[in-house]
């Protein structure tokens, strides 16, 4: 469904020029999750923005369905490590915006916004501002818009970073359950590889600056997954191991 | 979800104290009467002194200054004369402040044109408005319009120059998630930066109430034959320093109403507050 093609990116900053990312080729089925890992500053968040169509590659073609993207992809629903929730909005219409987008009616859209507010478990905050949120509630907010969105494949960049270790676990539930629910394609962006596995099914390796991809691993784990104890299974380990094995070479590289 | 949020209760994010209003400290009726002393004493003093230690002419006196009002104010003139200041006050006012938030939200979104413009702004901002006054009565004539037009082009580049900074400081990344969400450029514009750049645009309305009154004002002293400028300009042409003072007085009167009114709308518009956060 998506299909990155020898895509190249390099910045232009004055007269200095960084390479991000350098020719990565990738195909990602539908319904498929995949996370890409890698150290951190490594050129993965770019990945995610041109398949969202709002940088375009240096070279090589982004084609989302069959389709070169070249504009803003608004198939995708993005969900950035900052909460990009409008300060400005209640809860419930901050949720509720791409429906106001699309000229859904106000009592329709407050209806439907409260049916997945309800699902994320956020009611009773409807009326809230953003900064009277917590932060896993915003990160909530902004996985319930998504889902009103109804966008076909979402974008997870490090969502969930800044989270403590249980309602990482809670998010993570609920990321799984609502991608199983939709039918959702997911592309996670993370540097937690006890994350990238217990979520994938296919988890990618990216080298430091300029990124590419070094290693690509199946998670066969069966799904439904336990979020909470998957992570004890001996498959889980294997997997976990192999993959750390190849990332620390990674981050080895990084210190010399 | 609960069962899997051992967060749940404890996640909502603590309401911040409430902000004291702006602790009324001891004997703030203390201060009141110190303040209506000092009045009245600067009073008496003037009236002590007019007349004995400086000139009459000079300085007239209270009791004088107040005659004069009174006279005014029994004739009906000095309603006269207020009204057609504050009217070109607020409707300069109004015009301008459209006019600079258009053109603010325009240029804004538009960097080829605020580029291409950039140097002529910048000439036309650091020019002293006041002295395109000649311009606007030849334009406009002696009446109203020529001091609805100085006002008007004092406020608008105080609000236009705050809207185009609030505009200039929306964060990419929400219009990102905006057009990410099939927004239109139209949608772009009204329901992300323009209420992202409000609290810019207040800012601006609020500093250029006071500017609007100097424009009218002053477009008044130069030529009008209205208006609390053209009262206190025709005072002082008849040597009539009682008059003068007369008008300074209400013409300070109608300034503090004026931010009186600014501050009761800013307080019904504290939600937008929330967006320098």
């Amino acid at each position: 469904m998506i299909d990155l093609r020898h895509i190249s990116k390099t910045f232009r900053k004055q007269d200095e020029y960084v390479e991000a990312v350098r020719n990565i080729n990738l195909t990602i089925e539908r319904k498929e999750i995949v996370a890409v890992i890698g150290p951190s500053g490594c050129g993965k968040s770019t990945l995610l923005n041109m398949i969202a169509g709002l940088y375009a590659p240096t070279s090589g073609t982004v084609v989302y369905k069959g389709t070169t993207v070249r504009d803003v992809n608004t198939d995708v629903g993005y969900m950035t490590q900052k909460d990009n929730l409008f300060p400005w909005r209640t809860m419930r219409d901050n949720i509720a915006f791409p429906l106001e987008l699309a000229g859904v009616a106000k009592n329709e859209r407050a209806e439907k916004a409260d049916k997945v507010i309800k699902h994320v478990g956020l009611d009773g905050f409807e009326t809230r501002y953003p900064h009277e949120l917590s932060g896993g509630m915003r990160k909530r907010a902004c996985l319930a818009r998504m889902m009103l969105y109804g966008a076909e494949t979402a974008l997870l960049d490090e969502p969930f970073a800044a989270l403590d270790a249980q309602l990482k676990l809670a998010m993570h539930s609920l990321l799984l359950q609502l991608a199983a629910e939709s039918g959702q394609t997911v592309v996670l962006v993370t540097h937690d590889l006890m994350e990238a596995v217990t979520l994938a099914d296919r988890v990618l390796v990216c080298t430091r600056r300029p990124a590419t991809v070094a290693l690509e691993q199946r998670i066969d784990l069966k799904r439904p997954r336990d979020v909470l104890n998957v992570r004890f299974t001996n498959e889980f380990k294997e997997l976990y191991d192999s993959l750390w094995e190849r990332l620390r070479v990674e981050y080895h590289e990084e210190r010399i | 979800m609960t069962a899997l949020d051992p967060n749940s209760s404890s996640d909502v994010a603590r309401d911040e104290p409430v902000a004291s209003p702006a602790g009324k400290e001891l004997g703030g009726g203390f201060m009141l009467t110190c303040q209506v002393v000092l009045g009245i004493g600067f009073l008496l003093a003037w009236q002590g002194v007019s007349g004995r230690l400086v000139d009459n002419f000079y300085i007239s006196n209270p009791i004088e200054v107040g005659k004069r009002l009174f006279g005014w104010i029994a004739d009906g003139s000095l309603f006269l004369h207020m009204w057609a200041t504050v009217y070109a006050t607020l409707l300069g006012f109004f015009i301008g402040a459209v006019i600079g938030v258009v053109l603010g939200v325009w240029l804004g979104v538009s960097p080829f044109t605020s580029r291409l413009l950039n140097p002529y702004l910048g000439a036309l901002n650091a020019l002293p408005k006041v002295a395109l006054a000649p311009l606007f009565v030849l334009w406009f004539g002696l009446g109203i319009e020529s001091k609805v037009a100085l006002a008007a082009v004092l406020v608008l580049f105080l609000v236009f120059l705050n809207t185009f900074a609030g505009v200039r400081e929306v964060d990419q990344d929400l219009v990102d998630s905006a057009r990410l969400m099939r927004a239109t450029r139209t949608q772009v514009i009204m329901k992300v930066i323009v209420p992202s750049a409000l609290s810019w645009m207040f800012a601006g309305l609020k500093i250029s109430v006071p500017y609007a009154l100097i424009g009218a004002v002053l477009g008044e002293m130069i030529a009008a034959n209205r208006g609390l400028g053209y009262l206190v300009q025709f005072s002082g042409s008849q040597f009539d320093s009682a008059g003068v003072f007369a008008v300074l007085i209400v013409i300070a009167l109608l300034a503090v109403a004026l931010n009186f009114l600014v501050e009761l709308v800013q307080d019904r518009m504290q939600l937008w507050r929330i967006v320098g956060r």
